[in-house]
């Protein structure tokens, strides 16, 4: 019922999940309370972790306080299973925690996430854990928390309108790509982390519960299944995602959030899915984009 | 029992796991409201507190949540309890309770005095463990808010008709306000402070 970490394997025996018991209590209270007041940032005693700051270590810390025996945990990176950091917190997890993993969306319980959100919609049984950088969506127009603490307080948000007013000013349109603003419950103005403003639209009355760790910054915030994130905007500005002008190269995916994959000195690209679980599924299913096609026919 | 071997017994067989499951059926509960949560865990709870609200003291309180405590628990084994297992220390002033256990049974008092946090910091507030009869049978309540499609209803018996406008009252305050836990026995619901009742 309770397996225990394998104490004869490693230098030590930490507790279940690396973090201590106190420590663990006083996340969850945080992640309590950050959940009754949607798109708040509750501030929390981050700890030092194996891992540089950067690394992710506000979503470790969140995951590891939320984290049991029974859970099948999955990471990401960009969408990515297979780079660095998400194998390395993957594998972090699998010793300190002894859970099971899985890079398939619809199997994980808890999906620990740095700069995307699954294709794959997620139901209710998931959980989604951001890694968060700067959680404060007002940080580079005011760098005084003392002010950004009152502007939250009095949801004195002017100061984020004029920001994307002057950038329709400057470029005709709102430039912002990634780390595209919301309001929470028609209260907090909240930053997604830096997903995509393609994902946005995800976060919006989301089956699942999402979580937000920013270890540097000590700061926890929650989104609960269920409740309206509106992207910032103006009527004659409305907000907008990322289009592609062509699908996956390799599983023809349209209306997808893609990379673009440099394939030689020559100028030869191919932009492919950014999921890498929900590309590899579609191609099990005998979607073929156009480089996989070419390929076969070669072979 | 003695009183004071009631309040060493009991406890998490498992502190570890048990009280990482209680805690995931609070956020199960908190991020969607309305939804009745089941303890298993035996935690030898002493009377007259139920297994719900002894569970969720054992897993969320330590040396860092002063505890306020209704006043049939506080002349109880509760206080000693609570104080040997979990180590917080209980308080007589409301506004100093991150916790707050109560039974409706004998009076549910106004949020009034509990912390309500601050307008920069309204995560500084009392989350109140309430005991009522029963969860799922009563009282019929509506609640909507985030965390809940639409609607959902749900039956709550022995929660006195002056919690609604209570409730209403610690809405308006928003994004200060209290967040309240419903116990009945081994069943929890919660309602954070966005949950609306109709």
């Amino acid at each position: 019922m309770s397996p225990e970490v394998p104490s004869d394997q490693g230098l030590a025996a930490y507790n279940f999940a690396y973090l201590d018991e106190q420590t663990k209590r006083m996340i969850r209270r945080a992640i309590l309370k950050a959940i009754a007041i949607p798109g708040y940032q509750v501030p929390f005693a981050s700890r030092e972790m194996p891992m540089p700051y950067g690394w992710g270590t506000g979503g470790v810390q969140v995951t590891a306080s939320i984290i049991g025996p029974d859970d099948v945990l999955k990471v990401i990176d960009q969408g990515a299973d297979d780079t660095t950091n998400a194998v390395s917190i993957r594998a972090f997890f699998q010793k300190v925690a002894n859970v099971a993993v899985t890079t398939h969306t619809k199997e994980a319980t808890i999906i620990q996430t740095r700069h995307r959100i699954p294709e794959q919609a997620l139901s209710e049984g998931q959980v989604l854990v951001y890694q968060v950088p700067i959680p404060e969506p007002l940080r580079f127009l005011e760098p005084r928390e003392t002010e950004t603490r009152k502007m939250h307080a009095l949801e004195e948000y002017g100061l984020m309108h004029v920001k994307l007013y002057e950038d329709i000013a400057h470029n005709g349109r709102i430039s912002k790509t990634y780390a595209y603003p919301v309001k929470v419950a028609g209260r907090y103005v909240m930053d997604p982390s830096p997903t995509p403003k393609f994902d946005n639209p995800k976060m919006h009355m989301s089956d699942a519960l999402q979580l937000f760790g920013a270890g540097r910054e000590k700061r926890i915030y929650a989104i609960p299944p269920y409740t309206e994130v509106v992207s910032l905007d103006f009527e004659d500005h409305p907000f907008e995602i990322q289009r592609f002008d062509k699908p996956c190269a390799l599983c023809g995916a349209e209306n997808v959030y893609l990379d673009e994959v440099i394939l030689d000195d020559k100028g030869g690209r191919m932009f492919v899915c950014s999921d890498t679980d929900h590309c590899e599924d579609r191609r099990e299913h005998g979607h073929a984009g156009e480089m996989l096609a070419r390929q076969e026919a070669a072979e | 029992m003695s009183m004071s071997a009631r309040a060493l017994s009991g406890g998490f067989s498992q502190p570890v796991f048990d009280a990482q499951a209680v805690f995931r059926l609070m956020m199960e509960g908190m991020s969607r409201p309305g939804t009745i949560q089941t303890v298993n865990a035996d935690v030898g709870q002493p009377s007259p507190l139920g297994r719900a609200a002894g569970a969720v003291a054992l897993a969320l309180c330590d040396a860092d949540t002063p505890v306020w405590l209704h006043s049939s628990y506080a002349s109880s084994a509760v206080a000693r309890w609570i104080a040997f297992h979990t180590g917080a220390t209980t308080t007589s002033e409301k506004a100093e309770a991150r916790f707050a256990l109560m039974q409706a049974a004998v009076g549910v008092c106004s949020f009034d005095l509990f912390a309500s946090g601050t307008q920069e910091y309204p995560d500084r507030s009392t989350t109140i463990i309430i005991e009522v009869e029963a969860i799922g049978e009563g009282r019929p309540l509506a609640l909507s808010g985030p965390g809940i499609k639409e609607q959902v209803m749900v039956n709550i018996q022995g929660l006195p008709g002056i919690f609604d406008g209570s409730w209403k009252s610690n809405g308006a305050l928003f994004p200060r306000g209290v967040d309240v836990v419903l116990t009945a026995g081994s069943r929890l619901l919660c309602l954070p402070r966005t949950t609306k009742l109709a």
